[in-house]
């Protein structure tokens, strides 16, 4: 059987370094497999989380040769396998131990937001009548697991830890999915141009280029929203037109 | 075996974990735009060759002014007007306005030219970062307005190829006809019109700002198309502004070696 080396991330936010661990890799494997591999053969303390391995419940998100991946998804014949493979936790978020990262601050943000707050029912047994093609429009964002590598690989927060000031893509994806709600009611573009800096965003597009569920983050979700605070704050001739509409 | 000269945080500029040839898309992009912007301005700040009659280089569409007021829209270029401003300088703020202003070009551009990041999961060389949050990239959500400005010039390019269709006779009158730079010219408004009706503004405007497409059939059907288009907004920006230099070129080196071009008629 084939053997590669793994260069694994180990330790604590004190003190970690990168470890090599050779072990025996064959056809069919994905990273996962192999840090499992390790665990149980080589070492019984290396902190992994996962859950699902079927790319579903977002739990085991890393960096597998610096590319923000999940584990149970990454193959390894799609890795050079002739060099050490570093297995890294996300960079955005801080560290637990080992491969295991603290992502609560992601709840926290979402805690914040304002939410689904729908019209009043159309029909008298409470229900609401929408058209299938309204609702299509913002279906993939439905689609987002919360693994959070699109926040990881995000530069305003891994590079520039604007975690105050930023609410980060996967965010703008759930903002975007309440907003254009064929039946939602509230405006939070105020919120996301003073609280939740969708100004920083420099449409880098990579957290579409990482997504998981092939989400199109920036020009399905992000793009719209930045134009829509556009029209409430930025364009005068919008804004012109809501003063002499009355809806100023 | 352990490492601990190997560490997690990036705190030199460029450094990253990745194996794979992440520098090739920021060097293409920065070759790229560099070798358009050298060209443009080369070609903007000469203010000569941009007709070869009836081609007019896209680069000087529309021609307000002209040295001797031939096929100017608006005659002589006033004698106040200092050398430099030549006739393509007067106009071609707006297209580069709306290029530089996209949405693909900016992050674009950040990265290859300015680094911010260099590539996904690759560390930057700064550490301040203010973003489109402030002054001075908060001007860049003017691109709407550049956007209606592309649209009329998308028809005065169109109007153009109908000029490009008429040749000299050689009695004093105009024959039908099609050249290649005809085709040429064509093949640019097909370009732009690409580029500039796949703009995520003006998808936004025909309908992204609805939420019930629904109950608006219309402007459904038109955000369906430009949808289409700006699903490949990348490719249209790089066909574009590679057709349009190439555009000007022919008419350049058509107009500097005064060459007879290619007619069917």
């Amino acid at each position: 059987m084939a053997k590669a080396t793994f260069r694994i991330w180990r330790g604590d936010a004190d003190e970690a370094q990168f470890v090599d661990y050779e072990t025996e890799v064959s056809e069919g494997m994905v990273v996962l497999d192999a840090v499992h591999r390790i665990q149980a053969e080589q070492a019984n303390d290396l902190a992994v989380r996962w859950n699902c391995k079927a790319g579903k419940c977002g739990s085991c998100s890393a960096e597998v040769n610096g590319n923000p991946k999940l584990m149970c998804m990454m193959r390894l014949n799609d890795l050079p396998l002739d060099k050490p493979v570093t297995v890294e936790p996300m960079r955005a978020f801080p560290i637990i131990k080992d491969l295991v990262t603290d992502v609560s601050w992601n709840f926290k943000v979402k805690e914040k937001m304002k939410p689904f707050t729908p019209r009043p029912p159309d029909a008298e047994d409470g229900t609401w009548r929408m058209e299938q093609e309204d609702i299509d429009h913002i279906q993939e964002f439905r689609k987002c697991i919360e693994c959070f590598l699109c926040q990881d690989v995000c530069h305003v927060l891994r590079e520039h830890d604007l975690h105050d000031e930023f609410i980060g893509p996967r965010f703008f994806v759930y903002a975007a999915s309440l907003e254009m709600h064929p039946i939602d009611t509230e405006n939070r573009l105020e919120e996301l141009k003073n609280e939740d800096g969708i100004g920083y965003c420099n449409i880098t597009k990579c957290c579409t280029k990482v997504c998981p569920e092939h989400i199109t983050i920036t020009d399905n979700a992000i793009i719209p929203l930045k134009e829509r605070v556009v029209d409430q704050f930025y364009d005068p001739i919008k804004k012109l037109f809501r003063v002499f509409s009355g809806k100023a | 075996m352990a490492h601990p000269e190997l560490t997690l945080v990036e705190n030199r500029p460029f450094q990253t974990q990745r194996k794979d040839t992440w520098w090739v898309q920021p060097l293409a992009v920065f070759i790229g735009l560099g070798v358009f912007i050298v060209y443009a301005t080369f070609r903007v700040f000469w203010g000569q060759h941009y007709l070869h009659d009836p081609y007019l280089s896209p680069f000087y569409s529309p021609l307000l002014f002209s040295p001797d007021g031939s096929h100017s829209w608006f005659g002589v270029m006033p004698e106040w007007m200092p050398a430099f401003i030549t006739p393509a300088v007067l106009i071609l703020w707006a297209p580069l306005g709306f290029r530089f202003t996209c949405y693909y070009y900016r992050g674009a551009y950040y990265k290859a030219f300015w680094a911010d990041p260099p590539s996904c999961s690759v560390s930057e060389p700064r550490k301040g970062y203010r973003g489109e949050h402030s002054f001075p990239l908060v001007v860049q959500n003017i691109h709407r307005y550049f956007m209606y400005i592309a649209i009329i010039f998308l028809g005065i390019l169109s109007y153009d190829v109908w000029l490009a269709l008429w040749f000299d006779d050689g009695n004093g009158g105009k024959t039908f006809g099609i050249g290649i730079g005809t085709i040429i010219l064509a093949g640019n408004v097909v370009f732009l019109g690409g580029y500039t009706l796949g703009c995520h503004s003006l998808r936004h405007l025909v309908g992204g700002a609805v939420n019930l497409l629904s109950k608006a059939p219309i402007r459904r059907n038109m955000y369906n198309c430009i949808s289409c288009l700006n699903s490949k907004h990348m490719l249209w920006a790089w066909m574009s502004l590679c057709w349009v230099g190439f555009s000007d070129l022919y008419v350049f080196l058509a107009s500097i070696y005064d060459f007879k071009d290619w007619i069917t008629f």
